[in-house]
């Protein structure tokens, strides 16, 4: 289902990870505790830890700017607040779900520089000086994006709560694989999880965004 | 007398057509709001302190350190000293702070110490001898039952079955009053037969059932020409909703409580709140859109949902919410009861069953629970049946999706599948062979013949282990099953306004199986209108009330209400419109966004036109589908379904990895108001199927009495890549649309167990005797074969 050597979902720090470098994600999120390119903004103290310069941000709310879906936002928070967290109860963008919390079922995925990621496997202050895109605006002037119509023709979902997740993830496919093999989608999607069982509507969904081209 | 019956093929325009589910576009933009995603002005986050041993007492809890911290608002001590606990992660302690962090340290900050007691978390086959039945009940027997929220009818009964063991005096009865005993309860207390002896005796974990026979067993095995032994069972698996379970209370003033709920039973919310808050029900309002997910476990407030209120009330009626952590969720906020069996099956030579020996087991949790329904289906003629229920320390059970069904497809058709195999018969003619011993000969044997075609059956199938190319074993199994699905009690306001709108009042909720697209179709279609002309509010209190989404009543119920009121509503359009279109009433037909004469369709006023004539008052009419069929006329729903499903896998005998490679599914429903959601509902369950017949298992540890896996990397979900091509056949036309509407939620989840498991044993030639189907099962099964052939 989940490949541990699939392409890394959390790289909040892409330039220090290559792509094929076949980090699993349980060391990826070791080192991505000491990620060391989180931008300055408010002037975190800078430590020296295993060689690498770290920012160390609190105890207690720090401010934090994020920029997401092209607005910038600012917000005081504590350095162990997630990503997905401050995205959902501080910016009232609740797209993305929180259901496992720990990086296991994708219901979370945002865009990160365009790549997807757990929102709920990272720190919101990781996700300073990142273009962070969620689900909200795949809208364009309330018209559907081609694979939520997709999702829509063929009944990618039921409950629906695991969709937002999967229609980014679908989204980072498709901008990444237009005409994606079965070997992509297999690759690019197994870090979601559905309960209702609405796999064969997302797969039909894909099927039908490939074949006209996203 | 107005014409409620559903119209026929010919004059349905939406009904039975394939519809697009209505709230989709807001699922997949993400505006669909859940209880999750609800931020109320100045909410506090609730969180739970939560017990880590599955029996002990609480000794002393010290709350002092966290109310003395900064931003925690209210404490509500949920269970308190004393209190015996039953299952690792019940709730003892609840908090309430400006935010989750906070509300996390307060939660650290709290001192519990506990007097752990012995537990038992396994459901392993009980010792010989080890079954006792059920004795008087004592104080803590019912405290418990309370406790975990046995249904009230459950507990008077037994409680007049097996009578107390203690002598309650008025100042009991006034205390359990206080503690919101029910009424019926306590009745039952007083009226009840009292075994003073029985007082102090120490309760066995094995509660012996009934013993239950029919016909002349003995009789029938020593005619028997073939005689067949087998192991089975299904394991205790979670719900694991994508949404955990939770809520958001506030008072909006000192007596009226308004409450965002996840839950599958808006309408039957309040009433359960209002008993332990002590408020009239008509004082708590419960609001839900969307629910990410119920399967059967999300039908009370639950005690975190009374904390809520709770906290809520000690922090000045600020709105408190408490969604559940995953591990919570999966810990005890939902588990299907486990249940194995040993059975012997006898048969003639030309394959007709003649008789079934079954001693089963099986876990529900601390109340134990019931037998399932074995011989699933088939009236085997001579049956002899003991149960053991095992009451043990793993947190309570809640229906899951056509309860106990699954695991008693497991347990019968299994077991018809290996005597299928000791007579050298293929399963499809077995089957068919005993097919009169069910109630639904007649579907089945419609449906049996297409589920064979799509999967290539006659081509494809090979008698066990027949089928191995290299290392790769390939098999097809097959189950069937059954189900009610009558619809439930509804009840709806429907409004046709001046201007042409048309709006629905329905207190249901669309718990992803496309309620909301089922009302808007039955409402559009009846008024000639498409589904976007319906506006739905669904999902509040203020609403109607309409019945819990549990049993696959759902499609049934609220079908029905919706078309009694649009009928009437149509109907006293027709009759303002009338004079204008110089006709009578009952001449007017309302079709493609028109009113019209139905002789002659030329004379006819645009929907917009002929709303115009109401006046200025809409035309509201209220809709009711009684829950009793017989005060239904005409009855627009119906009862009993059956379904076959026919499954192919490859096993992998070096790595003893199953895989399922195509599963078929066809399904009767009575008549389907929207195929696209129906096939949907059957797919959805084929997937849910092939997760749990192959990858879930709620796993305990004997040792610590705690959940192993209570997160979604260990508690295995099937993904989109162990989904392989999946057919649905949906059975219309004569015989099925003219039997009215019947729930779908269920019955296609039942058999995926069987099916998938008959499969893997006709690949390796041997029984896997559990779900799920894990390589290292697999790989057991297999040693013990060849050890079994080396040693014939």
């Amino acid at each position: 289902m989940r490949d541990d050597d699939s392409p890394q979902k959390n790289s909040s720090e892409t330039a220090m990870i290559d792509e094929h470098s076949g980090v699993s994600r349980r060391d990826f999120l070791k080192i991505s505790t000491i990620a060391a390119a989180v931008p300055v903004v408010a002037g975190p103290r800078v430590v020296l830890a295993a060689g690498e310069h770290v920012p160390v941000y609190g105890p207690g709310k720090v401010p934090i700017e994020l920029n997401v879906n092209g607005k910038v936002y600012k917000a005081n928070l504590e350095p162990r607040v997630t990503l997905l967290d401050a995205l959902r109860d501080t910016l009232d963008l609740t797209g993305a779900k929180r259901v496992c919390d720990k990086g296991e079922c994708g219901a979370c995925t945002v865009l990160l520089d365009g790549k997807p990621v757990y929102a709920c496997a990272m720190l919101a202050i990781e996700g300073q000086g990142k273009k962070i895109t969620t689900v909200e605006s795949l809208l364009e002037d309330g018209k559907l994006h081609p694979i939520q119509q997709a999702f829509v023709d063929n009944d990618g979902s039921q409950c629906g709560f695991c969709t937002p997740g999967f229609v980014v993830a679908c989204k980072a496919l498709l901008d990444k694989h237009p005409e994606p093999t079965a070997e992509d989608i297999r690759h690019e999607l197994s870090g979601n999880l559905c309960r209702c069982g609405t796999y064969a509507g997302i797969r039909a969904a894909v099927a039908q965004v490939a074949r006209k081209g996203a | 007398m107005p014409d409620y019956q559903w119209p026929d093929a010919e004059h349905r325009t939406l009904i039975g057509k394939r519809i697009s589910r209505v709230d989709s576009p807001d699922k997949v933009s993400g505006r669909a709001r859940y209880t999750y995603d609800i931020k109320r002005p100045g909410m506090l986050f609730g969180k739970m302190l939560r017990a880590p041993y599955a029996h002990c007492k609480v000794v002393s809890i010290d709350i002092s350190a966290a109310e003395k911290m900064p931003g925690v608002q209210a404490i509500e001590i949920v269970q308190k000293q004393g209190s015996n606990i039953h299952w690792a992660g019940d709730e003892v302690v609840a908090v309430a702070a400006v935010d989750e962090t906070t509300a996390e340290d307060a939660i650290r900050a709290i001192k519990v110490t506990y007097q752990k007691l012995p537990h038992l978390v396994s459901d392993a086959e009980p010792p010989a001898g080890a079954g006792e039945t059920q004795g008087p009940l004592s104080m803590d027997d019912l405290g418990d039952m309370l406790d975990n929220q046995v249904p009230e009818n459950q507990i008077v009964s037994q409680i007049q079955q097996y009578g107390v063991s203690f002598q309650a005096t008025e100042q009991d009865y006034k205390d359990a009053k206080e503690e919101g005993v029910p009424d019926a309860v306590l009745d039952a207390v007083r009226k009840a037969t009292v075994h003073p002896e029985a007082a102090g005796a120490t309760k066995s974990n094995y509660q012996k059932a009934a013993t239950q026979t029919q016909g002349d067993v003995d009789k029938a095995f020593s005619e028997a020409d073939a005689v067949s032994e087998g192991l089975y069972g299904a394991p205790v698996i979670t719900h694991c909703c994508m949404e955990s379970h939770g809520s958001t209370s506030e008072w909006t003033d000192p007596d009226h409580l308004f409450v965002h709920m996840s839950t599958q039973n808006v309408s039957g919310i309040a009433g359960q709140m209002a008993e332990p808050l002590k408020i009239p029900a008509a004082n708590v309002r419960v609001h839900q859109d969307h629910v990410g997910g119920g399967f059967g476990s999300k039908f009370g407030p639950d005690r975190w949902g009374i904390v809520t209120a709770q906290l809520s009330k000690k922090a000045g009626g600020k709105p408190v919410r408490l969604m559940l952590e995953r591990d919570s969720e999966l810990k005890v906020a939902g588990a299907r009861p486990s249940a194995f069996a040993r059975v012997k099956l006898g048969a003639k030579t030309d394959g007709t069953l003649t008789a079934w020996h079954s001693q089963s087991w099986g876990t529900g949790g601390p109340g134990g629970g019931g037998m399932p329904p074995i011989p699933y289906c088939f009236g085997v003629p001579n049956q002899h049946k003991e149960h053991t229920a095992i009451r043990n320390n793993i947190g309570p059970a809640r229906a899951w999706r056509a309860p106990n069904h699954p695991q008693a497809a497991v347990l019968t058709m299994c077991a018809l599948e290996d005597l299928a195999a000791k007579l050298k018969m293929d399963p499809y003619d077995f089957f068919l062979k005993n097919i009169e011993l069910t109630k639904l000969p007649k579907v089945y044997r419609e449906e049996f013949p297409i589920a064979a075609e799509l999967i290539g059956w006659k081509e494809k199938w090979r008698p066990r282990g027949q089928n191995v190319s290299g290392n790769i074993a390939r098999g097809l199994g097959l189950s069937l099953h059954t189900w009610g699905g009558r619809g439930h009690g509804s009840d709806c306001d429907l409004s046709i306004h001046p201007d042409g709108s048309v709006d629905i009042k329905m207190g249901t909720q669309d718990i992803g199986t496309g309620t909301r697209t089922c009302i808007a179709v039955v409402a559009a279609d009846s008024l000639g209108l498409q589904v976007d002309a319906i506006k739905l509010y669904i999902g509040d209190t203020l609403y109607p009330p309409s019945g819990g989404s549990g049993g696959s009543t759902t499609p049934g119920g609220v079908s029905s209400s919706t078309r009694r009121a649009v009928v009437d509503a149509r109907d006293a359009l027709f009759a303002k419109v009338a004079p204008a279109l110089n006709a009578q009433p009952d001449d007017l037909e309302a079709k493609d966004a028109t009113v019209r004469v139905k002789s002659d369709p030329s004379r006819s006023l645009s929907w917009k036109e002929a709303c115009s004539k109401i006046g200025a008052t809409p035309i509201t009419c209220h809709g009711h589908n009684d829950q009793a069929a017989s005060k239904n006329k005409p009855d627009l729903t119906n009862s009993g379904v059956g379904g076959v499903q026919m499954a192919e896998v490859e096993v992998d005998l070096d790595t003893g990895i199953a895989k399922v490679t195509k599963m078929v599914a066809v399904q009767d429903c009575g008549l389907i108001i929207d195929v696209k959601m129906a096939e949907s509902s059957v797919l959805g369950a084929l997937i849910m199927g092939i997760s749990y017949s192959l990858y879930e298992e709620k796993i305990m540890d004997s040792i610590t009495g705690r959940m192993l896996n209570p997160d979604m990397e260990f508690y295995r979900l099937a993904g989109l890549n162990d989904i392989p091509e999946l057919k649905v056949h949906m059975m219309t036309g004569n015989g099925y649309d003219e039997r009215g509407v019947i729930g779908l939620g269920e019955p296609p989840a039942v058999s995926p167990g069987a099916a998938i498991s008959n499969a893997v044993a006709n690949a390796i030639g041997m029984r896997v005797p559990f779900l799920p189907i894990t390589p290292n099962k697999v790989l057991a099964a297999l040693s013990q074969g060849s050890a079994q052939k080396a040693g014939a």
